[in-house]
């Protein structure tokens, strides 16, 4: 069985990000670019699917700069066996990512498309479920387990009242919650490894997919500041301060 | 046109954040020339749920799509009822709350319209312009819907206030057409917290623990904390992946996002994502044995030492 996990490049989640004084944006600058945690907690899943010899092929595939070969390189070198990059400027929408990838996977075939819930840059958390509405799949979202037998997948799901257990057909979407597992290292001898594995570049252009923006950033803010707290000496005072100052309790 | 609304509920009872969600809609409709607010009540055997939703303040008419197969709540049947109910009547607005319920099944219904959803909005500023955060709530993006019908949303109830429930309630209506189910997903089972449990995201005051408890047993520490300021309980990423509570504790960027009036992070160092979670709490305490936790640089009283030492004496003088 093929698996498609499609991968982010984002900022990294070390990175506290600073808006830029003009309100276009954040200051991406310099800043250290990684794969989007819950995209690898994907593509590790994908990876341990084909250990435990349910998945044959695992396709990477990323949406955007030249850059994304990096991105792309990583999930290889953790043993993705092909990389696709969609490669554009433009920035690309969660329903139009939706709509590529869909042109991906009626190209690929796969039976399972694995992704990350959200990207830590945007915290959209919509693409698998569009994807999903797009190819008319069933969907398994914020996984924290996952048992593929047969044309049946049991995806356990983290949701705000504890956790659900759905079973669904294949071919079906899944995406990945923190808990479904820790991704490997990947090792020198595999970064290696992964050079020699295929990356094939697509143009945005060839897809004739409609990208064009269907919202406008106005304005990026940084949240409003907090006024500086102060540090109390003992519980005594904490509770006076609530009580008193704060009138919380 | 009026602006569509979908309850969450679990089959027995109306979900909080449905009225915060009603706020919002209310916020729109004000800049709408007060386009009436309807909301879609999906279930089975849910006809108490469609009275209450009736009863939200600001609410014109509820619409009960009341069958087996949508009793699962699973978002692909789902997703089909709300499109036959947009293919019935045209919405300006479709809102559900950003919830694991409006986020699983909100995407499907945008994807299906063919419109880009904004997904956790915090304000709405006119009917086609809203706030919402972005990396883990470091920014504040103003977003404009430029194209495309209905606008879809979903709402961080952190943003409004619960619509208040009125006496007389508005009219119930039963969904001319029910979808059916074709997707062959079955609902195995869940495993949910106990329903007496005190809601994180609708708590006046939440009391959450973090790596520092060093056990799973030491939480009992942070119950008794919590009962004594009625209090509901959360918990950091580290806290539930070692074991000390379950999923549903955590708060944080990809957890609950909550804002009570009081947050007190116990043994809680501070990471970017747990703040993301709590950052508009209007108070914050923070009890951490390390001076230089980051948490520290966000609370509005610090106290440092070992928190199962100070928790018990917290508690005995409230």
């Amino acid at each position: 069985m093929k698996v498609l996990t499609p991968i982010k490049r984002v900022v990294d989640f070390t990175v506290k990000v600073r808006v830029k004084p003009d309100g276009s944006g954040v200051d991406l600058d310099n800043v250290k670019m990684s794969m989007n945690p819950f995209d690898e907690i994907a593509v590790e899943e994908a990876i341990r699917l084909r250990e435990r010899g349910v998945a044959t092929e695992i396709i990477a595939v990323s949406l955007g700069s030249a850059a994304c070969q990096e991105t792309l390189r990583t999930a290889l070198a953790m043993g993705a066996d092909r990389a696709i990059l969609i490669e554009t400027d433009t920035e690309l929408e969660p329903l139009a990512v939706a709509k590529l990838l869909k042109q991906i996977v009626l190209k690929e075939e796969p039976r399972l498309v694995i992704l990350g819930k959200q990207a830590i840059d945007d915290d959209s958390n919509q693409t698998g479920q569009m994807l999903a509405a797009l190819l008319d799949w069933p969907q398994g979202t914020f996984a924290s387990k996952l048992e593929v037998a047969g044309s049946k997948v049991t995806v356990t799901r983290e949701i705000d009242g504890g956790l659900e257990t759905l079973e669904l057909p294949l071919p079906a979407i899944i995406s990945t919650d923190l808990r479904l597992n820790e991704p490997r290292y990947t090792t020198l001898p595999n970064i290696i490894k992964a050079k020699k594995r295929p990356l094939d570049i697509l143009k945005l252009a060839d897809l004739q997919t409609d990208v064009t923006p269907r919202l406008k950033t106005l304005k990026v803010a940084p949240p409003q500041p907090r006024k500086p707290g102060i540090r109390v000496n003992s519980v005594e005072e904490l509770v006076a301060k609530l009580r008193d100052e704060a009138k919380v309790i | 046109m009026p602006i569509l609304v979908l309850a969450e509920h679990d089959n027995v009872a109306l979900k909080p954040a449905t009225q915060n969600t009603v706020t919002a809609a209310r916020k729109i409709s004000e800049k709408a020339d007060g386009a009436e607010i309807h909301v879609l009540v999906m279930g089975h055997e849910a006809r108490k749920i469609a009275e209450a939703a009736a009863r939200i303040e600001g609410v014109a008419k509820v619409l009960l799509a009341d069958a087996a197969q949508l009793g699962p709540q699973t978002a692909e049947v789902l997703a089909a009822q709300v499109l036959l109910q947009t293919g019935a009547q045209a919405y300006s607005h479709v809102l559900a709350p950003a919830t694991t319920f409006g986020k699983n099944l909100l995407p499907r219904v945008a994807a299906q319209l063919d419109v880009q959803q904004i997904s956790g909005i915090v304000e709405v500023i006119s009917a086609n312009t809203f706030v919402r955060p972005i990396y883990a709530g470091n920014a504040l993006a103003t977003i404009e819907a430029i194209a495309g019908t209905p606008i879809v949303l979903t709402v961080l109830a952190t943003g409004f206030d619960a619509a208040p429930m009125v006496e007389t309630g508005a009219p119930v209506e039963s969904a001319k057409e029910i979808a059916t189910d074709q997707a062959g997903v079955r609902l195995v089972g869940r495993q949910l917290a106990s329903s007496d449990k005190i809601e994180l995201t609708a708590a006046r005051v939440v009391v959450s623990g973090g790596r520092g408890l060093q056990k799973a047993e030491n939480f009992r520490l942070l119950e008794a904390l919590a009962a004594k300021l009625n209090a509901a309980v959360g918990a950091s990423r580290a806290a539930v992946d070692a074991g000390y509570v379950p999923n549903d504790y955590q708060v944080g960027q990809t957890g609950k996002i909550v804002a009570p009036e009081l947050y007190i992070a116990v043994g809680i160092s501070g990471a970017i994502q747990h703040l993301a979670g709590m950052r508009d709490s209007k108070v914050i305490v923070a009890i951490n044995k390390d001076p230089d936790a980051p948490i520290f640089q966000i609370a509005d009283y610090g106290l440092v030492g070992d928190a199962l030492e100070i928790l018990p004496q917290l508690t005995a003088q409230l």
